[in-house]
């Protein structure tokens, strides 16, 4: 993976840049050696790694937004990072950049029941944000798989989503309000506690803008009354396109179910073998379909669920009859990830989006794809929103395998685009899939995205070598080539 | 000469930006014209009639997706959808009676363009939440994709919503990509009378948190329930305020639902229910503004406002605008203002002080959706923005429409 060369003369001045920047952020804010730096050489995307040049830890907004001004000053690159739990690489160091760490930040400022709000800094969890209201029965209802650990600032980041998203909708949908900082220092708030913001929606293009745009300070999201019932339906199919017909006749039925989750036969076996769920393992596809709601309504929903199912070849339908029965049906999928991890020494995660409809011809590409690159596959995904999760099997000790594994794993998505589907669903482009962008996007595309980019950071100093391929100045982005036109089109009707 | 270019396709669209672009004349990009008096009047010796640009490129309501060329009149995509129990579930808001042209008139790009979202917003989110891809003519000539055709999509930056809710500043529009639900099986509305605006308030913030997914929530004072026209709400003496809680969904689960509503609720009030037709008919009007249709000669403001605010910043308006009537939508969270004509600037001071008095990261802001030329051309109509965000707004604008082709002055001056 190539990152932007690093510029010799910040290097050269390191010690100059880490005395201004101990002059914004005393004592142990700013992190210089080695060996306490290497914590934030990575972030989940572990097979890239990089030692920052220096680490800053701010406390308040005032300080985010003096350093972010003395490094556009000086030219300095930064890299801002919640809990560094980006499965792309977007909180990735640079050599010659810093990182920015919001880790600091992780008060919760204002709950506020009456409009359904909670304010909190961006270093406090996901979960942490739950769990600050679950006690008046709310909760807030993007639930990333990492939520115990991951920051409601890189959610915002990453727009992530989770198993809720079908029904509830992503990050972007969520988020009312962001206090943040611009490269040049400037403090701009956007939305606040009211539904909507006026003017351009600059809190939608923050929202899923990896760390590039800007460095979000403070958050506020709405919250949601937790559903009075939760009950889940086990869905065993003989093949994948029983299953996703089924998942098709749900939707058609208007029933938008709170979690709708689909596994394959590697998948099944690995997730068994690992927590005993007591999945059906003579099946090809086991869908978890969930609904959520008053109790009348889901209960009558489990039962036309139930019906679909077996309209749709069900070999096996079993519906949850207690709330632990629930939780044991989850069990095997919230432990999917870690029960292929147990059956290979390693594994790469994809995240690519489909047409739902196009599943059962990806799937059968991948077992194409699996025997060319000669590399096992074990798949989960969102059935729901056809957010796909290949599992790609590699042992990184055997010569030429994660090279195999990388390859396998553009090739599906690279499919995905192909079918009308996108590069990725929720993990985000980073550093991993940032090569891909032109199999989605042509040039003219990517250079309108990268000019948005030069209104907020015009230097390319915030997150650079991420998310586009290739970097481009703004002032050469900013050049028009029009000839002088004719009147056009002569028959064109005028008035 | 006023020229109004009425391109057939995309590829002609094209060829007029760019004419528009070397000649460097601003054009006007008008859909159907529903919504050509909301926003700041401006010069613009050209128009760009995309009304042309018709047809469904995409439908496909098993995945929820629905795709059109920008100038499809809404009223088709809306039948087309009906046919399959679907729907746009953000309830677009029907402007044109209020700004005094037809109903039903309004094209998907418009939609889109202005993000006016419905009484629905409480529960399933704006146009631009779901507003997936499109297809667009930039102000450097280029056409251009964002987006995509699938609900989980973070690849690149999220330009669709940029766009949503632009007032057609930055791009034309050529062709929309939009996520679709469910039509719900059936709908009732719960009814709680002849609360003030504090109560109200208090009921519907009561009902937003409980968890019998409401799918709106209203209150409209007993001076303008009368105006909504429904039979059902009493004439207006008689009738008094009427706060609505509006259920969708499954029978059985609006039949369960609305019970423990009347729980909830009763003590507050005499609880009544508007079953399917007229509860159906009470949404759509409050979603049109139609107790201000009829008073023409009125400004009309929108408010955006922190819910729990919303009875306060009334109140301080009816002591600063004598006269003015005002309705909420949202749990309180939209404020449908009506000023006597004789108002100074519209209003505007006072409205945006009451609005201000919050104060804190609370927020809000108004827009000033009904008032001759000469007054939107004098008052801020959008709401004004601080220095930092002002200049990023003007930035942004400048890396899509450099010339300012688009609509200039539309929301801003110089943007
Ligand atoms: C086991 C596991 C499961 C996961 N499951 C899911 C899942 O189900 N759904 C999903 O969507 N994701 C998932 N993820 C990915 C990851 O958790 C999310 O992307 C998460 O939002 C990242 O948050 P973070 O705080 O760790 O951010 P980081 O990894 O620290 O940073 C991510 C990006 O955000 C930027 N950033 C961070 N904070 C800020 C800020 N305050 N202002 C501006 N930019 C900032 C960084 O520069 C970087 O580009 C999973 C990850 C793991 C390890
Ligand atoms: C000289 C002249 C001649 C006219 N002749 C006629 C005529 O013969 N017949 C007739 O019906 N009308 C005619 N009109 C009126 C005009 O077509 C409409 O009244 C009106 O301007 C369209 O309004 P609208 O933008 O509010 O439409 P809406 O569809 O309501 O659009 C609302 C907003 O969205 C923007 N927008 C709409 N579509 C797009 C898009 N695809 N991309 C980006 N932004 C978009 C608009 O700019 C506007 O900001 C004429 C106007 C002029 C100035």
């Amino acid at each position: 993976m190539k990152m932007p060369t690093p510029d010799a003369s910040v290097l050269a001045r390191r010690a100059e840049i880490v005395n201004a920047l101990r002059a914004v952020v005393p004592g142990e804010g700013v992190i210089v050696e080695r060996d306490e730096m290497r914590v934030y050489e990575t972030d989940a995307l572990t097979a890239y790694r990089q030692l920052p040049m220096v680490v800053v830890l701010p406390t308040t907004t005032e300080q985010v937004s003096q350093v972010l001004k003395y490094c556009n000053e000086m030219g300095i690159k930064v890299v801002p990072r919640g809990a560094g739990t980006s499965l792309s690489g977007g909180a990735l160091p640079l050599a010659d950049g810093i990182i920015l760490g919001l880790g600091k930040f992780n008060k919760i400022l204002d709950i506020d029941y009456a409009n359904r709000t909670v304010t909190a800094q961006p270093g406090v969890t996901n979960l942490g944000i739950t769990n600050a209201v679950a006690h008046e029965g709310f909760y807030y209802a993007p639930d990333p798989s990492s939520q115990i650990a991951c920051t409601i600032g890189g959610n915002i980041a990453e727009n992530s989503g989770g198993v809720h998203c079908l029904k509830y909708g992503l990050t972007t949908n969520n988020v009312l309000g962001i206090e943040m900082v611009l490269m040049n220092g400037d403090i701009v708030r956007l939305g606040g506690k009211h539904l909507e913001s006026e003017g351009y929606d600059l809190l939608g293009i923050m929202t899923g803008s990896e760390g590039l745009l800007g460095v979000v300070t403070e958050v506020t999201v709405r919250i949601l009354r937790k559903p009075e019932t939760l009950r889940a339906v086990l869905i065993g199919f003989p093949s994948s396109e029983t299953g996703g017909n089924c998942v098709a006749a749900i939707i058609a039925a208007g029933i938008i179910p709170g979690g709708m989750e689909m596994m394959d036969k590697p998948a099944i076996h690995a997730a068994e073998e690992f927590v005993h769920a007591g999945y059906p393992l003579d099946v090809e596809a086991l869908l978890i379909v969930e609904l959520d709601g008053p109790e009348a309504e889901v209960n009558h929903l489990i039962g036309e669920v139930e019906k679909i199912a077996r309209e749709y070849g069900a070999v096996s339908v079993r519906v949850s009859e207690s709330e632990d029965e629930r939780m044991v049906f989850w069990a095997g999928r919230k432990a999917a990830f870690p029960a292929v991890g147990r059956i290979s020494p390693d594994y790469l995660c994809m995240d690519g989006t489909i047409p739902r409809k196009q599943l059962p011809l990806v799937l059968n590409r991948m077992t194409e794809m699996s025997e060319k690159h000669g590399l096992r596959v074990a798949n989960v995904f969102h059935a729901g929103d056809g957010n796909l999760h290949p599992l790609i099997l590699y042992d990184a000790n055997k010569p030429g395998e994660l090279q195999a594994a990388e390859d396998f794993g553009a090739d599906i998505l690279k499919l995905c685009v192909e079918v009308g589907g996108v590069l990725t669903g929720e993990h985000g482009v980073g550093v991993e899939k940032r090569d891909l962008m032109i199999h989605q996007f042509t040039e003219i595309d990517l250079n309108q995205q990268q000019r948005l980019k030069c209104a907020f950071d015009p230097e390319g100093l915030l997150n650079p070598g991420k998310v586009f391929p290739q970097l481009h100045r703004c002032a050469e982005l900013g050049r028009m080539h029009i000839h002088r036109g004719q009147i056009p089109f002569p028959d064109l009707p005028r008035f | 000469m006023k020229t109004h270019l009425k391109p057939a396709d995309a590829d002609q669209a094209l060829e007029a930006v760019r004419w528009a672009i070397s000649e460097e004349t601003p054009l006007e990009l008008v859909g159907s014209g529903s919504k050509r008096a909301l926003g700041r009047p401006f010069q613009a010796t050209h128009t760009l009639d995309l009304a042309a640009l018709t047809g469904v490129t995409l439908y496909e309501p098993e995945e929820l997706v629905l795709s059109a060329r920008a100038g499809t009149p809404l009223p088709e995509l809306e039948a087309l959808l009906a046919e399959n129990r679907q729907q746009f579930a953000f309830e677009p808001t029907d402007f044109g009676p209020l700004l005094g042209g037809e109903a039903g008139r309004q094209t998907i790009g418009g939609v889109v363009s202005c993000n006016l979202a419905g009484p629905r917003r409480v529960k399933a989110g704006a146009v631009r939440d779901h507003f997936l891809g499109f297809q667009a003519i930039s102000g450097r000539g280029e056409a251009f994709k964002a987006g995509g055709r699938v609900v989980k999509n973070v690849t690149g930056y999220d330009l669709p919503k940029l766009v949503a809710g632009a007032y057609g500043t930055l791009t034309v529009l050529t062709e929309v990509t939009l996520k679709v639900l469910p039509a719900p099986e059936d709908t009732r509305t719960v009814l709680v009378r002849a609360l003030d605006d504090a109560n109200a308030i208090r009921v519907m913030a009561l009902a937003l948190q409980s968890p019998y997914e409401v799918a709106g929530a209203a209150h409209v004072p007993a001076s303008l329930a009368g105006g909504l026209g429904i039979e059902e709400l009493g004439a207006r003496e008689s009738g008094g305020a009427a706060t609505a809680i509006r259920l969708e969904g499954f029978g059985p689960s609006i039949e369960y639902r609305a019970g423990k509503l009347r729980d909830l609720l009763g003590g507050f009030g005499t609880v009544e229910f508007l079953e399917r037709e007229p509860s159906l008919a009470f949404w759509a009007a409050l979603r049109d503004v139609k107790p201000f249709v009829s008073q023409p000669e009125r400004f009309v403001w929108r408010l955006s406002v922190p819910p729990a605010d919303g009875a306060r910043v009334v109140a301080d308006l009816k002591g600063r605008l004598p006269g003015s009537d005002a309705y909420f939508d949202w749990g309180g969270g939209l404020i449908w203002l009506a000023v006597d004509p004789g108002a100074e600037a519209a209003g505007q001071h006072a409205v945006r002080g009451a609005i201000g008095l919050g104060g804190g990261s609370g927020g809000g802001h108004a827009t000033l959706v009904r008032a001759p030329d000469t007054v939107r051309a004098s008052v801020d109509v959008f709401h004004p923005q601080p220095a930092p965000l002002a200049a990023l707004s003007a930035r942004v604008k400048e890396t899509l429409d450099p010339k300012r082709i688009f609509n200039p002055g539309r929301m801003y001056a110089g943007v």
